[in-house]
């Protein structure tokens, strides 16, 4: 029977049948950090419980080092204890540790994937949203919290509800100087940002088949932001070419059996969907959010909506939206002055990120405006590092970018990174959400990596197509 | 502090007066901002439920539904659509739960925030949009108005106001049941979580 890949990977691990309509659900990757973790150790402690399968959770620390330096014990005492207590955590119970010392340490959604351990057909949990992300290999990735948390290192399984799937085609070629992140935010914009709920969404056509697998990352980051729980894309030879050689990748005879396996995982042409979304890649334009919820977004070229114009809740939501930014209804967004651009995050903190936006400023007489602090933050220490092999750490910092150690840093501002006041910034990262880059009264401005390096430049929100001139 | 694994309360019943958040899309970041996500506890986040909102109403003169006196110790959440989108952190229904709220009830939530509220005993109830409309504008009008859930019956009843709520079955069951909190049902698996993972190909050297 023709299946989806959903499907195959969920009946794979299915341990037994549970109330309703749920499954108990074995999880064959734990990913875990020092903020939705401790609570959960906590809590295993208070019950006397062990941990089943140590040997599949692997952690790291990336939402509370500073990046400004790795030097312990880190300023802010919060921040330390919580590292502190993970240290402690993964000691006592002989979990692998990717930690800053090593220099292995980065945001737990760049990490996974870089060290392989990310593969087709497993089911990954992590108590952070954007776990989603591992979908991009053709995984079950969703995100959980804490008390799942400690459900998944007592017994490896989760209780969970089988989604329905809904399969979106991006088709054709998109345009010159439009990225992964635009095509996110273009569907988040077009269906809303409850649209996935209830729904994993299955990624595909000509557009998402050509992508990297650091672009379809981005792509199933987002998922989350269109309110699906989870978002995948099936296996290909991109994915495969990714994976080989990598720490944790299979090898040898075993790498040959993984990819038979994996190839027969693949959503069958004739599966059934929930639901199907097309969406013409060639009509995509450079996004920028202009709101306070992810869907609310314009292209680069466009003008803030006017409410007015609206009824009933939709008036009500993009009046408070509006007033909470400041706009005038009707304004051109490009233009906007902003005051620090940010670029990284598990969404957009991947080498290729980085290098599109070194290769359009190398070289040229290109400088961050004065009056806005741009900070790059790799995803990682080893993005980090091969940066600086490439000798772009200089070529960021010629340009009046600072160039920092790796984390989550300003997408959620626990750590020392933060907006102040009314302050705008042009980001890179997945979610405008009124406080969330560490200001109660911050703005936010979601774009693509290069729109955010254009904006930086001109110091206000800019057509990357127009600073840049001609893209690939 | 937590729980003890083995004796969750069934939820059947749950009764008290009700307090209305207006707005659709409401995301964990506005229930608990990240720089209360700092603490290695979840003790003393009721306090500092919609911080930043709260604050903001203060400062330009207003009043907080969650600071309005004629609403202490509102149990039931009455909200709209898409409540507890974004972010996972279970430090939102932790933050609830301490300020006291016991059952949310609104059009659509989050899923990733409504599974956490299962998992410490407070359910997100489904309700049409008119009715969730109707149920906040009779908490809005007398914060004394009491409103009983019934879970076993799929109803919230207040006065001669009664509208039927929805929750996916197995929450429901759970609830029922006493098992909200998960960890004891997975564990008596046992052995069947083991089968699984001999079954596994990437957790059996690909052979």
């Amino acid at each position: 029977m023709a299946k989806t890949l959903f499907e195959r990977v969920y009946d794979r691990h299915v341990v037994r049948p549970m109330a309703g309509a749920q499954h108990q659900l074995f999880i064959g990757l734990h990913l875990i950090h020092e903020v939705t973790s401790p609570h959960a150790f906590q809590d295993l402690r208070d019950r006397g419980l062990s941990i089943r399968h140590p040997e599949r959770t692997f952690a790291t620390q990336d939402h509370a080092n500073p990046t400004t330096s790795l030097m312990r014990p880190y300023a802010d005492k919060e921040n330390e204890a919580q590292v502190r207590e993970l240290e402690r955590n993964v000691e006592a119970h002989g979990i692998r540790y990717f930690s800053p010392e090593r220099g292995e340490h980065g945001v737990v959604h760049v990490i996974g994937p870089e060290l392989g351990l990310t593969q087709p057909g497993m089911t990954i949990a992590c108590g952070d949203s954007h776990t989603s992300t591992h979908g991009a290999f053709g995984a079950i990735a969703f995100g959980i919290g804490t008390s799942q948390v400690r459900d998944v290192l007592a017994t490896q399984t989760l209780t969970i509800e089988k989604l329905k799937v809904r399969r979106i085609e991006i088709t054709g070629r998109l345009r010159p100087g439009v990225y992964a992140k635009d095509v996110a935010l273009h569907l988040i914009h077009i269906m809303g940002a409850k649209a996935g709920v209830g729904f994993a969404h299955e990624f595909g056509g000509e557009v998402v088949d050509r992508f990297s697998m650091e672009e379809r990352m981005t792509l199933c980051n987002m998922a989350i932001e269109g309110g699906a729980r989870c978002g995948y894309i099936n296996p290909d030879a991109t994915t495969y070419t990714y994976l080989q050689g990598r720490e944790y990748a299979p090898k040898g005879a075993a790498w040959e059996h993984a990819v038979a396996d994996w190839e027969s995982l693949r959503s069958d042409p004739d599966a059934a969907y929930d639901d199907r979304v097309v969406v013409e890649g060639g009509m995509i334009e450079p996004m920028v959010t202009w709101g306070v919820s992810v869907d609310q977004s314009v292209p680069v070229g466009g003008t803030i909506p006017d409410p007015d114009g609206m009824e009933g809740d939709a008036r009500a939501a993009l009046a408070d939206a509006v007033s909470f930014m400041g706009w005038q209804p009707g304004e051109p967004i490009a233009g906007t002055p902003i005051d620090v651009a940010f670029i990284g995050s598990c969404t957009n903190g991947r080498l290729s990120d980085f290098v599109a936006v070194a290769d359009l400023i190398a070289g040229r007489d290109l400088r961050v405006a004065p009056h806005v602090k741009a900070i790059i933050v790799p995803g990682s220490q080893r993005v980090r590092n091969e940066l600086v092999a490439r000798g772009l750490d200089k070529v960021f910092v010629a340009a009046g970018f600072e160039f920092r150690e790796a984390g989550c840093s300003m997408c959620l501002a626990i750590n020392p990174d933060r907006l102040e006041g009314r302050q705008v910034c042009a980001s890179s990262s997945n979610r405008n959400f009124k406080g969330r880059q560490g200001s109660p009264t911050g703005r936010t401005l979601l774009m693509s990596p290069v729109m955010v390096a254009a904006s930086a430049i001109a110091g206000a929100v800019a057509d990357p197509r127009v600073l840049f001139g001609t893209l690939h | 502090m937590t729980d003890p694994s083995t004796a969750t309360d069934p939820r059947r019943h749950l009764v008290g007066t009700a307090l209305a958040l207006r707005g659709g899309d409401i995301d964990t970041d506005r229930i608990i901002p990240a720089r209360f996500l700092k603490g290695i506890s979840f003790a003393g986040l009721g306090e500092h439920v919609f911080a930043d909102e709260r604050h903001a109403m203060q400062r330009q003169g207003g009043v907080h539904p969650l600071d309005d006196p004629s609403h202490r110790g509102a149990r039931i959440l009455l909200v709209n659509k898409n409540f507890g989108c974004g972010s996972s952190r279970e430090h939102a229904p932790q933050a609830l739960r301490r300020w006291g709220i016991t059952a949310v009830v609104g059009e659509s939530f989050g899923e990733i925030f409504a599974g956490n509220c299962v998992a410490i005993g407070v359910p997100c109830l489904r309700v049409t949009a008119d009715e969730a409309a109707r149920l906040q504008e009779a908490a809005e009008a007398d914060g004394a108005r009491l409103f009983a859930v019934d879970l076993e019956e799929k109803t919230i009843r207040s006065g001669n106001l009664v509208v039927n709520i929805e929750l996916p079955e197995g929450a429901r069951v759970q609830f029922l049941g006493g098992t909200w909190d998960a960890t004891s049902a997975l564990l008596e698996a046992g052995d069947g979580i083991e089968r699984v993972a001999a079954r596994l190909p990437y957790l059996n050297g690909w052979a």
